[in-house]
């Protein structure tokens, strides 16, 4: 790398710490706001700091007393680790035997691609087959339907990821086993799986992530405390006439905790997947 | 190993995604496509065949076309920033400063916070009482008084232009990082011999590696912004005025909050040819980038 001036020093450390603030700066004022007192976050001109710090709207929504807006909170919270959860495992399955298949029989390779292709559909295309055929057989406000429908926006995405892990395995390694007398499925098994591991993680990260942050479908498909995940408790609580708006920022804590806490701890996993797809083109 | 049971083998392993997809789109896309022909509502009977009423109904009414430009508006302005945002960032954090790698770690933060979380978080800051767009802008003695920023027709879409673009900008940045960091050095190193000053260095060395990744980014945030539905529900609902109303959101009020789904159906395919012609016109242009690049 070129040696830096003085002056080319100062202005990138200052570019940075820009930066650094436009990154930081609203995600800390969504923190301060779930603590600072009601009064603070009304007054004029605004208090920016908290005098003192103001926990109990955590305690509030995350309490489980029947009918309070923590029941409300939990129980999506509850909804929303389980359909992730749910939608996730699918998609996993699915995509590894498809995305094997496609990198060794390339033959095969355009259904992926025509499954890949699905991307390009805005999900109001399928929304209206989807909400009556829900009706009809009275699966709507289910975290099982939601799940379902969430594969649409899962699978096409994990098996493309499956198939450039595949991809990255040479077959030779697989050739060597079969020679050395293992059968296919004991050689996917000892051989293929394992070293397709951080594919197969990355892929879950990438599957919870998206299905965490799904909002279009559960709108539609739930009303009921039964089923509606996260988001949907968010848009309710940030529609509703809530007077105090700390309650709004701590409800947005909660539910983006989880995934900023993955984002920054996996972020090495996460910024290959995501750059790998760019860069290899 | 005949390849006759190779290929079998393969469609037998991509048969439970097949049968899956087949079930969650294929089935919904073909049922869109015909009730897209009928006067279906959402409950009730099966609706009657009407040929292309929906569609030259929907196409010539004053709402489409103007959603239409409001969509292309949002994307295009949004899209733009993300990019030149993003590499301006990834020019950044390819240099040498200290806190780089906590830097480049925070890059991530918006990308992870959950969309929905992300409109709801700017609309408190836009908020017109209390919010701290205002009470910084006031404070600074910027504007004089407090404003409305999603309530007015004037401002509401730059506004989730910013939100939607402070989300979506570090994705850009960390995919042309990546790009940067894949240039040799050496050619790096020879272009500093021979002279080359940052923006000859940044045209010649550096861009030819960028395009591709690019232009991959800009394709997948393109089709983004023009499906874009939960940050605009979150924030204005379409409003004020409609003047923030996009595509799906026009989709959605036609197909469930008037439960007309014939109607919303044939709106919903508009909308995805729409979205296909923008794929295809850039696969072309993807192609192209990807040969001259090289």
């Amino acid at each position: 790398m070129e040696r830096q001036s003085t002056l080319a020093k100062i202005f990138i450390h200052l570019a940075a710490l820009g930066l650094a603030a436009v990154m930081i700066a609203p995600v800390l004022w969504l923190f301060v706001m779930s603590i600072s007192p009601a009064a603070d976050l009304s007054a004029r001109p605004l208090h920016w700091w908290p005098d003192a710090v103001d926990w109990s709207r955590y305690a509030t929504l995350l309490s489980r007393v029947e009918n309070s807006a923590g029941a409300a909170v939990t129980s999506s919270l509850a909804n929303s680790v389980m359909v992730a959860g749910m939608a996730t495992l699918a998609a996993i399955a699915l995509a590894v035997p498809a995305g094997w298949a496609v990198s060794r029989t390339p033959s095969v390779g355009w259904s992926l691609n025509a499954v890949i292709a699905t991307y390009m559909l805005p999900p109001v295309a399928l929304a209206v087959p989807l909400y009556m055929a829900l009706a009809k057989f009275g699966m709507l406000n289910s975290v099982f339907s939601l799940a379902l429908v969430y594969l649409t926006i899962l699978a096409p995405f994990t098996t493309w990821l499956m198939k450039s892990g595949f991809d990255g395995i040479p077959r030779e390694i697989e050739a060597a086993a079969m020679i050395d007398g293992a059968n296919l499925w004991q050689t996917l098994r000892i051989v293929t799986l394992p070293l397709a591991l951080p594919t197969i993680a990355t892929a879950v990260l990438f599957a919870f992530l998206l299905a965490w942050d799904e909002f279009f479908y559960a709108l539609l498909f739930t009303s009921a405390l039964r089923a509606k995940p996260l988001t949907v408790a968010i848009a309710d609580i940030a529609g509703g006439r809530v007077s105090d708006y700390g309650m709004i920022a701590t409800a947005g804590v909660i539910a983006a905790l989880p995934p900023v806490l993955i984002g920054l701890l996996m972020q090495r996993a996460l910024i290959s997947g995501l750059t790998n797809g760019g860069v290899k083109g | 190993m005949s390849s006759t049971w190779l290929t079998t083998r393969a469609w037998l392993l991509m048969l439970p995604l097949l049968a899956v997809m087949i079930g969650v789109i294929g089935w919904p896309l073909a049922e869109t496509v015909r009730l897209s022909f009928t006067d279906a509502k959402l409950v009730g009977t099966g609706g009657t065949y009407v040929g292309f009423a929906n569609y030259t109904k929907m196409l010539s009414s004053a709402a489409f076309q103007k959603t239409f430009w409001t969509t292309l508006w949002f994307a295009l302005a949004s899209v733009t920033i993300e990019m030149v945002a993003g590499v301006l960032a990834a020019l950044l954090l390819n240099q040498r400063f200290y806190g780089r790698t906590m830097l480049r770690a925070l890059m991530i933060l918006p990308w992870a916070l959950p969309t929905v979380v992300n409109a709801t978080l700017w609309r408190l800051i836009y908020n017109p009482e209390y919010g701290a767009a205002n009470a910084a802008l006031v404070q600074t003695g910027v504007i004089d008084a407090y404003r409305s920023w999603l309530g007015e027709p004037g401002s509401a879409m730059w506004a989730i232009i910013l939100a939607d673009a402070w989300k979506n900008f570090p994705l850009v940045a960390l995919i042309a990082l990546a790009a940067l960091q894949a240039v040799p050095r050496d050619t790096i190193a020879a272009s500093l011999v021979d002279g080359a000053g940052a923006f000859r260095r940044f045209r010649y060395v550096m861009l030819p590696h960028l395009a591709g990744p690019l232009m991959v980014a800009l394709v997948l945030r393109t089709i983004e912004a023009f499906k874009v539905f939960d940050i605009i529900w979150i924030m204005t609902r379409g409003g004020p005025a409609n003047t923030t109303r996009t595509l799906s959101i026009l989709v959605y009020q036609e197909g469930f909050s008037f439960q007309r789904a014939g109607s919303g159906a044939s709106l919903a395919l508009i909308v995805t040819l729409i979205v296909s012609v923008l794929a295809l016109a850039y696969g072309g242009l993807l192609r192209k980038t990807a040969g001259s690049a090289m």
